[in-house]
């Protein structure tokens, strides 16, 4: 009984020996969901091609350099720059950017109107705004197709009540792309807008004003800053997964409006992909992501620093 | 004669059935350390919310050094608040939260900083300047709000509970800096406070609130030696208030019949009437005497001992209870549990209050 007792009045030589037990989930979630998979395709972007789709274990750098640089029909003219690819990425950020700045747009007055709603009200508008991930995101985008098509319900409305005379045609457009990507991830903004405005004292804009402070103002100098994490958290979290997406510029944006995505999934469908090209391409927009991430994450060390 | 810094006339605020503010009429004067005292829920912040302009009002008039201010919202009013939780802009330090009011109202960054300096000197707050109002103390926060409005030099101060989220001692070194402030900037300050020390030991002026209606105002002196209604008797300080049958009121005198039947004469509050009423004594202004003398009889039922002096309550007939308050010193005679006391009045001591 003595030696229990004198062996717990130090804790930390009770849980010392239980740390790494206790790290344990933490390492096999990191380990099998992120390393592993990220770490094949690593591997996988410097291997060569197999025809059927699939790889050889054989070092290549054929994946990166298909990416970057055009060798002519035959592999051996000089190398000039490959623009295709490229373009496709520039395509995808300024898609994603676009949807990720309407997101903003509408979703930060939405974050404010459910955060300044009192007792349950609050609740069910949240409640309604988490209500289409109910349904799978592929139905979700189907049914936008199904929307706006030339002789969809928007058209067919706006044709009965004569705003237009012939059909709009947004499918198979840029427009329809970002239309699907911000109808996707608006609650992503909503979310975290909303919990940083619920956080917000209403007395910071009384004493703003009482400072003298227009309304312009004190949205700027006051309520942005003060929000801000949560509108950068909601901007990657729109602007991430737009990058990547595919269903939305598959579905919506038809064959002339590709995007980063449906040029990744393309690699590893049926027989006529290319494996170590499709990780490749995965690489080069994870190390995007990642540069943007850390860009940011400095600046906003710096800024606490001050 | 004195300017008038705010003159409220005949203001009322409803907020759909509920009436918060009743008919008030109010004149703070220029350079007035101005208090506004209630319990909570009474109508004083809402009172205070009006003025800086945060609450529309739904009838009557606000003026400002004579000028009409009803319509104009808060950013247009030259008052300035200090809030009750400071409310501290949380991502700016000392110097921009002060430098705020100040580049709103268009100065520049150089007379800015000269006023902000001068400020933070005057709270004792220089050497925090650069902090942000996380890393500051309560007692601290509450100085940087009152330097942030200060800065602006309004023409009012209004100040919304400033000292209640502060410690006891906190509280009571902050009350003399607050009256030093005031009296060395010769601004107008308006405090609102539930704490009727604060308020006796601050103020130059008191209103007292009760239920959306201001009560009484006077100085402190006039409030606890002369309260006007039964609120203000109970709320400021301690009070017996004794039943009478008042026979008579006329030239601020009243005859009245005590309990014990005795006939009774003295100062009544303007616009008492005869009929039934009640009596103020302070505690402190009642003397025991020997049974049998004296204007009223009692049964000793307790005694507390409290250091400084000692309260005794004594029973009367028809069941109320009169404290009486006796200072401790060497020849005090307090009467044991039980055993028949009389009481005496000072003389004025006793008034006959607004029902």
């Amino acid at each position: 009984m003595a030696g229990l007792v004198s062996k717990s009045t130090s804790n930390t030589s009770t849980y010392a020996g239980l740390g790494p037990l206790l790290m344990l989930p933490s390492w096999v979630l990191i380990g099998f969901f992120l390393v592993l998979p990220v770490g094949m395709m690593l591997i996988y972007s410097f291997l060569t091609k197999e025809f059927r789709g699939g790889v050889i274990w054989e070092f290549s750098l054929a994946a990166y350099d298909q990416f970057f640089f055009d060798r002519g029909l035959f592999g051996d003219d000089p190398p000039v720059i490959e623009w295709t690819y490229i373009k496709i990425f520039w395509r995808s950020t300024w898609q994603a950017a676009v949807a990720t700045f309407f997101c903003l747009l509408i979703g930060f007055p939405t974050a404010w109107f459910i955060a300044t709603r009192t007792g349950p009200n609050k609740s069910i508008w949240l409640f309604l705004i988490t209500i289409p991930y109910w349904v799978n995101l592929l139905i979700r985008t189907i049914s936008m197709k199904f929307l706006i098509r030339d002789t969809g319900p928007l058209n067919e409305w706006l044709l009965s009540l004569g705003v237009i005379s012939e059909p709009i045609h947004i499918i198979n457009t840029n427009f329809a792309v970002q239309l699907g990507l911000f109808y996707s991830y608006l609650p992503f903004m909503v979310l975290p807008i909303y919990a940083s405005v619920e956080r917000y004292n209403f007395s910071f804009s009384e004493a703003a004003a009482d400072l003298y402070a227009s309304r312009w103002t004190t949205l700027t100098k006051v309520i942005l800053p003060f929000v801000k994490p949560g509108i950068i958290a909601g901007c990657i979290l729109v602007f991430v997964p737009s990058l990547g997406a595919f269903l939305a510029p598959d579905l919506l944006g038809g064959a002339k409006n590709f995007m980063i995505g449906s040029l990744i999934e393309e690699q590893f469908k049926g027989n006529a992909g290319n494996w170590p090209f499709g990780a490749a391409i995965s690489m080069i927009l994870l190390s995007i992501v990642l540069v943007v991430l850390t860009y940011y994450a400095r600046q906003q060390g710096k800024e606490e620093a001050r | 004669m004195t300017e008038i810094a705010i003159n409220i006339q005949n203001m009322t605020k409803r907020y759909g059935s509920f009436v918060a503010l009743k008919n008030v009429s109010l004149s703070i004067k220029d350079n007035e350390f101005f208090t506004l005292l209630g319990p909570s829920g009474c109508g004083k912040t809402t009172l205070l919310r009006t003025i800086a302009g945060f609450e529309n009002i739904s009838e009557g008039a606000i003026k400002l050094y004579g000028e009409d201010i009803a319509e104009l919202p808060p950013n247009k009013r030259p008052v300035n608040t200090v809030f009750q939780q400071y409310a501290l802009f949380p991502h700016m330090d000392v110097t921009t939260n002060v430098m705020f009011g100040l580049l709103q109202l268009g100065q520049d960054r150089a007379t800015a900083s000269a006023r902000v300096t001068e400020v933070l000197d005057l709270v004792q707050l220089t050497q925090f300047a650069n902090r942000l109002p996380s890393q500051l103390s309560g007692g601290q926060q509450q100085r940087v709000a009152l330097a942030r409005a200060l800065a602006p030099k309004p023409k009012v101060l209004l100040l919304d509970e400033p000292l209640s989220a502060l410690d006891l001692k906190l509280r009571q070194a902050v009350r003399q800096e607050l009256q030093q402030i005031q009296q060395e900037t010769g601004i107008t300050f308006v405090f609102v406070t539930h704490d009727q020390e604060e308020a006796l030991t601050m103020s130059d002026r008191i209103a007292v609130i009760a239920d959306g209606v201001v009560q009484q105002v006077g100085s402190a002196r006039d409030i606890y030696e002369a309260p006007l209604n039964k609120f203000v008797a109970d709320f400021i300080g301690e009070t017996n208030l004794i039943d009478v049958v008042v026979t008579d009121v006329s030239q601020g005198n009243a005859t009245c019949i005590l309990p014990g039947g005795e006939k009774f004469t003295c100062p009544a509050a303007a616009g008492a009437v005869a009929g039934s009423g009640h009596l103020s004594v302070r505690p402190e202004r009642v003397t025991l005497t020997k049974p049998g003398k004296g204007l009223l009889q009692g049964i000793t039922t307790r005694q507390v001992y409290l250091g400084t002096d000692m309260h005794v309550d004594v029973r009367l007939d028809d069941g109320e209870i009169i404290t009486v308050r006796v200072q401790n010193s060497e020849g005090m005679i307090i009467p044991e549990t039980g055993a028949i006391a009389g009481l005496e009045f000072e003389t004025g001591a006793a008034r006959l209050l607004v029902d």
